[in-house]
């Protein structure tokens, strides 16, 4: 992409001189000097300014923040919080003490719920595209029906699912023990163990209409002529599945298996909705597991080293998945 | 089966029972809370508190007039559509921009911003919520403006998610655009910013609705950032609904009822919007 972004600037030099011979009639609102060096930084001057103001320098912050020990007698006047070095991370990273043993349990809980989730939204996504493929009656009216988790409102959705899974009056124990008679009592779904398995349902209804929508598009891609010389070469409908349309999604694939996991794994909304502010332990989720430290035990300090652990990590697991396919390289090479 | 079939594959018929089971299954699936939304928002308190009913015993309507009551919504609503409103044009009308230095220009540092877009784009809204509210906790102790807790403080906030997502798909969408297109009107005596806004913009109109839509759905979904950055006045929807759980009672019914009401605008404008916004947000992924 960016050997395609020369002729412009150039073009817009040679313009100049035509039109500083006074041929054009044309009012010259930024000087000359400016509109070849200087445009292209006015453009972006409000963007780099918010950049700044809502990223790099939130970031220069919360680096600085993590090697203070900051609470919240500090708060007010956080700049005044004694230096503590690297005690957050040390804190933050001694798995035999009970700080460093819950946020590694919590990074443990947000793999398994990332590679599940991710896996089945992936997997719900390319089902139902492929099955969408054909046109046939009603494939409008299903499609639509399925983007209808991506429309909802988080919470919203979120919200109604944790309605279902309540103990007394909610229609997952309903169907479950009263209909079905699979549970011998009903279960708790928000507390305790089964806390992780209605975190992933509601990951999944939530994430895999994305999933969908993006295949779908993959799918409209791969060339018909593909599937017509493939029957007359007489492979059938799973062959041509397994060797044109799954081949042919992998650029798709690559692009979107990163964003859902930086979505599972960032995710805050599902927990904090279903749980409140602090999940039971089986769906500790790390998002909430930092926010909690942070806004409800009120441990600045050890939250933003918490934080700078968590954005390092993301960092290292991208480039790894950036270098690993080579589509990830072109995208990320503009 | 005939071998002039429409379909790319000829599908046999067991496919089709297959087909028919799973997409049945995957739409009971995602209809379902739906459906509970629904039909618990028109049961009376005792019917959501008792036992689920597949079929409500009793209808009515009656929460749909005491959400208003319980808690303020009017006003939530009216902060989370000042909120989420004000955040997407400011995203936008920047992005647009920026999108377009990028995409014509060449210029030192631009690797550095579009890297440094992309990657902040990948950050938790954790990272941020934590330095943001220090930073403003500084700047209302140095200067006396209150930024924690306003609606002006939220809206900046959601700039750290609209933004970066604004600029890097409309730099894709613009690099779409066959750059003679501009070129000509440079010729024609357009400046760079009557190319823009003649050309550019006008083409790019597709891609503009989608990040626009795109960026008013997640603000008006979003739950972090308000959770910690608003107050009593500048609530938003998301931190509302929770005051229909009371110490003695949760309110099911208004609660769904008060969720349907707060989902009509999005999903409205999803359906109005869906094909600019499908096509927006796969155009990048897919190319």
């Amino acid at each position: 992409m960016t050997a395609t972004v020369t002729p412009p600037s150039a073009q817009a030099g040679s313009k100049e001189t035509s039109g500083s011979g006074g041929a054009r009639r044309r009012l010259p609102r930024i000087p000359d000097r400016i509109r070849r060096g200087g445009l292209p930084y006015l453009l972006l001057l409000p963007a780099i300014l918010l950049e700044l103001l809502i990223h790099l320098i939130p970031m220069a912050v919360g680096i600085v923040v993590s090697f203070r020990k900051l609470t919240l007698f500090f708060i007010r006047n956080w700049g005044q919080a004694p230096w503590s070095g690297f005690d957050n991370y040390k804190v933050a990273v001694d798995f035999d003490a009970p700080i460093g043993q819950a946020l590694l349990h919590s990074f443990w809980v947000t793999c398994a719920f990332t590679i599940l989730s991710v896996g089945l939204c992936w997997l719900f996504g390319t089902v139902a595209a492929i099955m969408l493929q054909e046109t046939f009656r009603g494939r409008g009216l299903l499609r639509a029906i399925f983007l209808i988790p991506y429309a909802l409102p988080a919470y919203a959705a979120i919200i109604t699912w944790a309605f279902m899974f309540q103990h007394d009056n909610g229609l997952v124990n309903h169907v479950l023990h009263d209909q079905l008679g699979l549970t011998d009592k009903p279960s708790f779904w928000l507390i305790g163990n089964n806390s992780f398995i209605a975190l992933v349902v509601v990951s999944v209804w939530k994430g895999w209409p994305f999933a969908f929508l993006i295949i779908m598009a993959g799918l409209q891609n791969i060339p018909r002529d593909l599937y017509e010389a493939a029957s007359i070469d007489g492979a059938g409908m799973w062959q041509q599945i397994r060797k044109i349309t799954l081949p042919s999604l992998r650029p798709v694939n690559q692009v979107l298996v990163l964003v859902l996991f930086l979505w599972t794994f960032n995710d805050f909304n599902t927990p904090f909705v279903l749980f409140g502010k602090s999940a039971p332990e089986a769906a500790d989720l790390i998002s909430i597991h930092i926010y909690q430290s942070s806004f409800v035990t009120w441990n600045f300090g050890s939250g933003s080293a918490m934080s700078v652990l968590l954005l390092l990590f993301l960092l290292v697991v991208t480039a790894i998945y950036l270098l690993l396919t080579s589509r990830g390289r072109k995208s990320a090479d503009v | 089966m005939s071998s002039h079939t429409k379909s790319p594959m000829a599908s046999p018929q067991s496919f089709l029972w297959t087909r028919r089971i799973v997409l049945t299954l995957l739409a009971a699936f995602v209809l379902l809370p739906v459906f509970v939304m629904v039909s618990s928002s028109l049961k009376p308190l005792q019917d959501v508190n008792g036992k689920f009913q597949w079929i409500p015993s009793g209808l009515t309507i009656r929460p749909y007039f005491d959400i208003w009551k319980t808690v303020p919504l009017a006003k939530y609503f009216a902060n989370s559509l000042i909120v989420a409103g004000t955040a997407t044009v400011a995203s936008v009308i920047i992005a647009v921009f920026a999108a377009y230095a990028v995409s014509r220009y060449r210029f030192a540092g631009k690797r550095v911003f579009t890297v440094t877009v992309l990657s902040t784009q990948m950050f938790p809204g954790i990272l941020f919520l934590l330095p943001l509210y220090l930073i403003f906790v500084n700047i209302g102790n140095s200067t006396g403006i209150t930024l924690n807790g306003s609606r002006g403080g939220l809206i900046l906030t959601y700039l750290t998610f609209s933004l970066p997502f604004s600029i890097w798909m409309l730099i894709g969408y613009f690099d779409s655009i066959p750059k003679d297109l501009d070129e000509a009107a440079l010729v024609d005596g357009n400046g760079p910013l009557g190319a823009l806004f003649r050309v550019v913009v006008p083409a790019a109109i597709p891609g503009i609705v989608a990040v626009a839509v795109y960026a008013f759905m997640t603000a008006w979904g979003e739950v972090l950032f308000a959770s910690v950055m608003t107050n009593d006045n500048t609530r938003t929807l998301a931190i509302g609904l929770q005051g229909y759980s009371t110490q003695n009672d949760v309110y099911w019914n208004q609660i769904m009822a008060a969720s349907l009401v707060v989902s009509v605008p999005v999903v409205i404008g999803f359906l109005l919007l869906q094909r600019y916004l499908v096509a927006g947000l796969t155009a990048g992924a897919v190319k």
